[in-house]
């Protein structure tokens, strides 16, 4: 860590503990619980199980994946994280981790995950995730963040195929419900982060982030959120439809989808910062609800059986 | 006390960092291990 920057008088026991705790900012959490739960949600709706302990190194290569993306991201965006509020208190931003020193753990962490997921999984899944992570670091991060309102359209493919690397990682191929699943999540991104960027924008703006409220408006964006809630609602009851899921899952859709599209609605009805902020936090709510209703369904005996 | 030009702070985030390294090799040796001997046994059975 950057030497300079670390003050005070704390033993090693407590340096330790900061460092972790850096670490752990530094790994983006808040991301990582999502892919780790959809990604668990895919493993565990597969119709081949994994052996246990593989199954935990799926996992553990999923987070490690994760983490090397959000240490890469820290070390490429460290100049516009100091200038927005939502991000200067990363400890890149802040000077505790090194830029460089977030770049080393992330390619580390990178071949540490692609390695592990090979050797538990086989090289097919190790390939996709290799492939995700590519995806976000340099389609996402490098290229599109910085010059098109589209970032978080485009880019949000990486964090939908962390469910589909899943799947893979269990049953050797691709089926309809992976592919659901992903739509799900690549959907509902725009919808999430357009929610964030409309209280955001000011940040956004300052940093030269080209989110969509900050080039095209907020009542522009508040459409566009509205738009994608609905898709998102939409492909949330393919499974249904298609008879991979049944009815506790399609009611579950069905109430938390409404209530999803009712919030972005309100968003666009009202120009306020903290309507988006409510369907910002909604948003995670939903899609927490509906990948554990996948498994409730699931539990409830309704694999492969249409419900009417 | 300053030694080899680093101070004692610097010494002590040094350690700290060291820890960190190894804990995350131990972990990584433990993974690797346990991989190995659920897939054999796999293969044997």
């Amino acid at each position: 860590m950057q030497e300079s920057v670390r003050a005070g008088t704390i033993g090693v026991a407590g340096e330790v503990r900061e460092l972790a705790r850096d670490l752990f900012v530094l790994f983006k959490p808040g991301v990582m619980q999502l892919v780790l739960f959809t990604s668990l949600v895919a493993l565990l709706l597969a119709p081949k199980a994994l052996h246990p302990v593989l199954a935990l190194v799926v996992m553990l290569a999923l987070a490690a994946g994760a983490a090397a993306c959000a240490a890469i991201n820290n070390w490429y965006d460290s100049d516009i994280d100091r200038i927005m509020a939502r991000t200067r208190r990363r400890p890149t931003a802040q000077g505790r981790i090194a830029p460089e020193e977030a770049l080393g753990i992330g390619v580390v962490l990178a071949g540490f995950a692609v390695a592990i997921m090979g050797l538990a999984a086989g090289w097919l899944a190790a390939a996709l995730l290799a492939a995700t992570i590519a995806f976000y670091v340099f389609i996402y991060t490098m290229w599109l963040k910085r010059r098109t309102p589209q970032n978080i359209v485009i880019g949000g493919a990486a964090g939908a195929l962390p469910p589909v690397v899943a799947w893979v990682a269990a049953t050797g191929r691709i089926d309809l419900l992976p592919i659901v699943l992903f739509a799900i999540v690549f959907l509902w991104t725009p919808a999430h982060f357009w929610a964030l960027a409309l209280y955001r924008a000011a940040d956004y703006g300052r940093a030269g982030v080209p989110m969509l409220p900050v080039v095209a408006g907020r009542a522009a964006t508040a459409r566009q959120v509205a738009l994608y809630a609905l898709l998102t609602v939409a492909a949330s009851l393919v499974p249904v439809a298609t008879g991979e899921l049944g009815l506790a899952y399609g009611l579950v859709a069905a109430v938390a989808g409404g209530r999803l599209v009712l919030a972005a609605l309100r968003v666009v009805r009202s120009d306020s910062d903290v309507l988006a902020n409510r369907l910002f936090r909604f948003s995670i709510t939903y899609l927490f609800a509906l990948f554990a209703a996948m498994l409730l369904d699931r539990a409830l005996g309704g694999p492969w059986v249409p419900w009417w | 006390m300053v030694v080899s030009g680093m101070s004692e702070d610097q010494l002590r985030r040094r350690r700290a960092r060291n820890l960190v390294i190894a804990a995350a090799l131990v972990a990584l040796v433990v993974v690797f291990y346990v991989l190995t001997i659920v897939r054999i046994s796999g293969n044997l059975g």
